[in-house]
């Protein structure tokens, strides 16, 4: 209990330089945390994809199609429980600055393939009803104020023309880490207007999304779905949704990794100054340690002294910049969101910020503390006068 | 305690330190005897190695050779920790400085040393307030050493060596940062710890007046404990 106070009291002695380093912390844990939240947001695809869902497109190139017509062979394969198919549609709304991802999709396979997209019954069946309808995530909804009923106009980059989309539904994710900015319509009425303008190009899709019974077959049904069309005029390249997600983040790895390391650095300089602040204290009390050990106080008491405050200043910052990084957070998301529409901070994330709090704390302690239990008593009280 | 027991036996102490590959001999060859209830006062010049002898007696700093023997213990047997836990309960520390404890108050102060020994909080509260009472400064227990005068602080410092009812009290130049007036209050309670509380003080001080009110007056030059101190006052 005593020894408690008194690290309290001696952490406030500087009131200007603690309250300086505390600041210093706050805003090194605030950094560290978004940056964190960063790289999770990166990565947050690939997190939401399932183990059980698989995606086949073609082998050469995702911007080469695959012909309508393997749905039902890889429908037959074992192990293959739905098929859902789709084409990236990559409309721009009004301006290229509003972006959000568009998909064609299969509708009723596609939903039953992401359960994890929650919409209302009535909703979903107007939906489904609708050839020209469109589901959207909650979060592009509102930034846009569609209400369901509404027209939607994109503009088409890789299938030309102007085209009109009505509101159906409204999703929402199942857990906060599903994107709520997606934009998704019926493939029927994509391949239909083809069909009229480039007829070429209709009665192809971008991709298959497959579910299999359990992951652990996932290798195998994948194997199958290549060889099957091996040696045809579109071969195939299937891999899991995670796998896929992971191979478009892995063309902007070098830059996840730059700002691990950026976040990082930001830890190792706020702990320079930490252990700035705790030298300087200890020094200043070299003579009171000495007093200490005089009256027969050992060198572990002497140590818990400046450990305890340590700790104890780092923790006050680590508090005050976590609860600093959720309001910013959510700031930055807002304002980032078409780049980051998941941007969540992770439990982990909150685990590192404890983790490189109580780091720094110690490593700050080492050297003073192993100065104040070093140093001869006699020495240390001469140092008084 | 047998008065004619010494309290502190010194045989043939040496102690050096040793500056680069130089080394300083700083005491050389002390013998020296202390009775229980004794007031020494330890005089000479600056450098003269008073403090290095105090410590050396108080167990804060080790001899190279030579045996002491304080309260019936072989002190320079003893390890670091064992030398801690003899000091916290043999020995009462006076510094010149008065070396109280900024951020805690008159009675943690005094209740510091209080914290190493069994004592239960109330029992210590007791053990602090008596020692309080002896100093005169129960109505100053509150306050911060920031908001005490040298007098008083030297005061609360006393009231921390005798707290837990040392044996023998050490005190380095206790006068020596106040004026004559405060410094006359603290010889006057040194005094009274000899002679009502029966303890064995030995101080180191430059100032006359001080060592008048010892029994006993020591004198070191260059490290050698001069014999005969009647020759020298
Ligand atoms: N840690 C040390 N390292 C080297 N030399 C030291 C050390 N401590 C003391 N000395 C030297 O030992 C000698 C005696 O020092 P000491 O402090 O005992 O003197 P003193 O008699 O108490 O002097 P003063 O009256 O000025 O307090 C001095 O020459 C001092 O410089
Ligand atoms: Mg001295």
């Amino acid at each position: 209990m005593q020894i408690l106070k008194l690290i309290f009291k001696n952490a406030f002695r500087h009131k200007l330089r603690t309250f300086l380093t505390i600041s210093g912390i706050s805003i090194a844990i605030l950094a560290f945390g978004l940056l964190r939240t960063v790289v999770d947001s990166w990565y947050a695809g690939v997190k939401a994809s399932a183990a059980n869902r698989l995606v086949s497109r073609n082998a050469i190139s995702l911007v080469f199609p695959l012909p309508i017509s393997y749905k039902d062979k890889i429908r037959q394969i074992d192990g293959v429980t739905n098929v859902s198919y789709g084409n990236w549609f990559g409309g721009i709304y009004i301006d290229e600055k509003n972006f959000f991802a568009n998909f064609a999709v299969e509708p009723k396979s596609y939903l039953e393939l992401y359960p994890e997209y929650v919409l209302q019954p009535d909703q979903q069946a107007a939906f489904l009803r609708d050839r020209k309808g469109f589901v959207a995530g909650r979060k592009i909804a509102d930034k846009y104020n569609w209400k369901p009923g509404d027209t939607v106009i994109l503009k088409g980059t890789i299938f030309p023309g102007q085209w009109e989309f009505v509101l159906r539904a409204i999703y929402k994710g199942k857990t906060k880490s599903i994107d709520e900015t997606q934009f998704i319509f019926h493939w029927e009425y994509l391949n239909e207007t083809l069909k009229k303008t480039v007829a070429r190009r209709a009665d192809q899709v971008g991709f298959y999304m497959i579910g299999v019974k359990s992951p652990n077959i996932a290798p195998e049904v994948s194997r199958a779905i290549d060889k099957t069309f091996r040696n045809s005029l579109a071969e195939t390249l299937t891999e899991t949704e995670k796998a896929f997600q992971m191979s478009f983040i892995s063309m902007s790895e070098a830059i996840v990794v730059a700002i691990q390391l950026v976040s990082f650095v930001v830890i190792i300089i706020i702990m320079a100054v930490m252990a700035n602040t705790m030298a300087m204290s200890a020094r200043e009390r070299i003579g009171e340690y000495a007093v200490f050990k005089t009256l027969g106080f050992g060198g572990a008491y002497v140590a818990a002294l400046i450990f305890g405050e340590s700790l104890f200043i780092s923790s006050v910052g680590c508090v005050i910049g976590t609860i600093l990084t959720f309001p910013a957070a959510k700031a930055f998301g807002a304002m980032m969101s078409q780049f980051f529409p998941i941007f969540n901070v992770s439990v982990n994330t909150v685990y590192l910020d404890v983790a490189a709090s109580v780091i720094v704390g110690v490593i700050a302690a080492i050297i003073p503390t192993y100065r104040a239990a070093s140093i001869r008593i006699a020495d240390g009280l001469r140092r008084i006068g | 305690m047998q008065e004619n027991l010494p309290i502190v036996q010194i045989r043939n102490l040496f102690k050096s330190y040793s500056r680069g590959d130089q080394i300083i001999p700083v005491l050389q060859d002390i013998n020296l005897d202390i009775a229980g209830g004794e007031f020494l006062a330890l005089m000479g010049p600056s450098g003269s190695g008073k403090s290095t002898l105090l410590n050396l007696i108080a167990g804060i700093d080790k001899a190279d050779s030579g045996m002491i023997n304080v309260v019936g213990t072989d002190i320079a047997s003893l390890s670091e920790t064992e030398l801690a836990q003899w000091r916290a309960t043999n020995v009462g520390f006076i510094f010149q400085f008065y070396n109280l404890i900024p951020v805690l108050t008159a009675f943690e102060n005094v209740e510091l040393p209080l914290l190493l020994t069994g004592l239960s909080g109330k029992e210590r509260k007791s053990h602090v307030k008596t020692a309080l009472s002896i100093v005169n400064l129960t109505d100053r227990m509150d306050h911060y050493p920031g908001q005490l005068s040298g007098g008083q602080q030297q005061r609360v410092a006393i009231a921390r060596a005798v707290v837990t009812d040392p044996t023998i009290i050490v005190a380095d130049e206790p006068t020596g940062d106040l004026d004559r007036v405060s410094a006359e209050e603290i010889l006057e309670l040194m005094e009274r710890l000899v002679h009502e509380l029966g303890k064995t003080i030995i101080m180191v001080t430059h100032d006359p007046r001080a060592a008048k009110k010892a029994h006993l007056i020591k004198h070191l030059d260059k490290g050698v404990l001069n014999a005969d101190p009647q020759a020298h006052i």
